[in-house]
């Protein structure tokens, strides 16, 4: 535990295609909808192998979420695809009233969220929808790191009882955890211990935390990884156990600090066990266009930034 | 149950919405009394609905002017979902009778309603849903005129011809009155017919007070999605009620209730 490994580079959203692709195969009551996106999301991919359970709803997205709905009235699987913002933005009250406040069994993954959409720009950029789904009673949330927890995330939602979210991006990233780490949904993954100060980070941002981490490591400065993928229910003893061992906590996310992981991890301490924390995102302001890399780096989402952060935080205290 | 049995059932159907929204004052009458007999033609004739039936092998029905809810969970109480004096907990806390209607709480609701414009679309789902499992369910959707203002109710219809999903059936309760007045003043609905048509529904126009016209509309077969195009008024059947926006979401008072239950009950 602790060395970074990295394996290969895939983005999300194509390992999310892979990986539905081949439930397809074993759950004959796994059906697909997309909104126009399918080449995007990468549901075309199942598409293509099960035409017969796969609906393209065109663009609009409010009676896509309907129409998931009934699927799952009737007894099917269903697996909802478009971008975040759409999704989970605009057709925000049919995913809380047709679907949560009937808690059908609806798994939402999204594409296409944070500043890593990159050139669209802020008005495709999502960066209120973890705030958005973790807000509607019974909906679980979750934000996996990388193409091989996006496919376990993926069973995992399938397989539970109720609505789901799965926040799946869009650039292609390195894929570094183990085929064999275990992924239980509401429990976080510790990639490495750490005295010092802990850095609870999300989706793409754990990679970023993982290579802060190894900066800070030879500083001397012990700073233990979280991968948060479950935002909701959140991990509160993980986050109770990171804030008493080391008093000082980093959240770190491709979404606005208003609602999200910091706020989860915020209201977490705030009840259970106050620790210092800085909630780095978007700090209240919309993104804009740009290569994913380079808005990482405007908005200081990187891990030359997560590591001054600790540093700060570390020599605050001493 | 004969036609003439039917009709006066509806009559009693109207006197369990009137007491239970006037006891508890809280609920929308106008909309209920308007669309009775198109519920109970549904659940009484043309549904499979016997609630001995796993719920799988039943028919659906959709009401997706989940406001008249009243009117639903009487049918289905005289249809023997649960007992009738269950309806006098319409609203209060802890009731099975919530509102709108809540498919986690009520034996016999079939999706959760009553935020407008949503209501097509699940049935499109359960239509998709059934043609995919090889059943012959039929799927109805209740609709009111008021909702057709929604964008998302276009979509809906869109997606019910492009799937031809001939399964389904949407009624619309078409009374011409919506909570702020007179659909044509709030918001023109233009001409229903002509647009359901040119969004490839079979449409149907039928007197939706009449059982008879309503269950010849319900068998008539077709190649296309049907549309029926139920004229109705709303408040119908109480004389100070009918045609009045403001009855939409108001309950009588006691004095009123009375006035109403003599007049259903004459």
């Amino acid at each position: 535990m602790g060395t970074l490994n990295i394996r290969g580079t895939k983005a999300i959203r194509v390992a999310y295609g892979e990986a539905l692709a081949e439930l397809g195969a074993e759950r004959p009551d796994v059906v697909v909808l997309d909104a126009d996106l399918a080449h995007a999301t990468t549901t075309c991919v199942f598409g293509e192998k099960y035409p017969g359970r796969f609906f393209n709803l065109g663009i609009a997205e409010q009676n896509m979420m309907g129409v998931a709905a009934g699927l799952a009235i009737s007894g099917l699987t269903p697996v909802a695809s478009t971008f975040s913002i759409f999704g989970a933005g605009r057709a925000f009250e049919q995913v809380r009233n047709s679907i949560c406040y009937a808690n059908l069994n609806v798994t939402l993954a999204l594409s296409h969220n944070g500043l890593t959409v990159g050139e669209d720009g802020g008005s495709h950029q999502s960066i209120e929808d973890i705030s958005l789904m973790r807000s509607i009673p019974g909906m679980t949330v979750l934000v996996p790191c990388d193409a091989i927890e996006m496919r376990k995330a993926l069973r995992a939602a399938i397989d539970h009882p109720g609505p789901v979210y799965i926040r799946v991006t869009r650039p292609p990233a390195p894929y570094f955890t183990e085929d064999d780490a275990p992924f239980t949904v509401g429990k976080a993954n510790t990639l490495r211990p750490g005295a010092d100060i802990a850095i609870i980070a999300t989706g793409l941002m754990v990679y970023q935390a993982l290579l802060a981490a190894e900066q800070l490591a030879q500083e001397d400065i012990e700073a233990a990884v979280l991968n948060m993928h479950t935002i909701k229910p959140i991990d509160r003893d993980a986050i109770i156990e990171a804030a008493g061992k080391t008093g000082r906590l980093i959240t770190v996310e491709d979404h606005s600090v208003i609602g999200g992981l910091g706020s989860a991890v915020a209201e977490v301490l705030a009840e259970g066990s106050p620790a210092r924390l800085v909630r780095m995102g978007l700090q209240d302001c919309f993104g804009q266009s740009g290569t994913p890399d380079a808005l990482l780096e405007h908005y200081g989402l990187t891990a030359r930034h997560i590591a001054e952060n600790a540093r700060k935080l570390v020599g605050d205290k001493q | 149950m004969t036609e003439a049995e039917l009709q006066a059932l509806c009559r009693i159907i109207r006197s369990d919405i009137i007491k239970m929204i006037g006891r508890v004052k809280s609920g929308h009458p106008g909309g209920s009394l308007s669309c009775t007999e198109i519920l109970a033609t549904l659940y009484f004739k043309e549904m499979l609905a016997d609630p001995a039936l796993p719920p799988e092998m039943r028919d659906k029905c959709i009401l997706c002017k989940g406001h008249a809810a009243p009117a639903l969970y009487t049918v289905l109480a005289h249809r023997g979902y649960f007992p009738r004096e269950e309806l006098l907990t319409l609203r209060q806390l802890g009731s099975r009778l919530q509102g709108h209607p809540d498919m986690k709480k009520t034996p016999g609701v079939d999706a959760s309603t009553g935020s407008l414009g949503q209501g097509c679309s699940i049935a499109i789902g359960l239509a998709l849903g059934a043609r995919l499992k090889g059943t012959s369910q039929k799927i109805f959707a209740v609709v009111g005129d008021g909702e057709m203002q929604e964008g998302q109710f276009w979509e809906a219809m869109m997606s019910a011809a492009h799937f031809g999903l001939t399964n389904l059936t949407v009624i619309l309760d078409h009374n011409g009155l919506q909570i702020d007045g007179a659909n044509d003043d709030v918001m023109c609905l233009g001409n229903i017919k002509a647009k359901l048509q040119a969004f490839g529904f079979e449409v149907i126009e039928a007197d939706g007070h009449d059982i008879g016209q309503l269950l010849a509309a319900y068998r008539k077969t077709t190649e296309k999605p049907k549309f029926i195009l139920a004229h109705t008024v709303k408040g119908k059947g109480v004389s100070f009620m009918e045609n009045q926006a403001g009855w939409h979401g108001k309950a009588p008072s006691a004095e009123e209730t009375e006035q109403a239950l003599a007049e259903l009950e004459a």
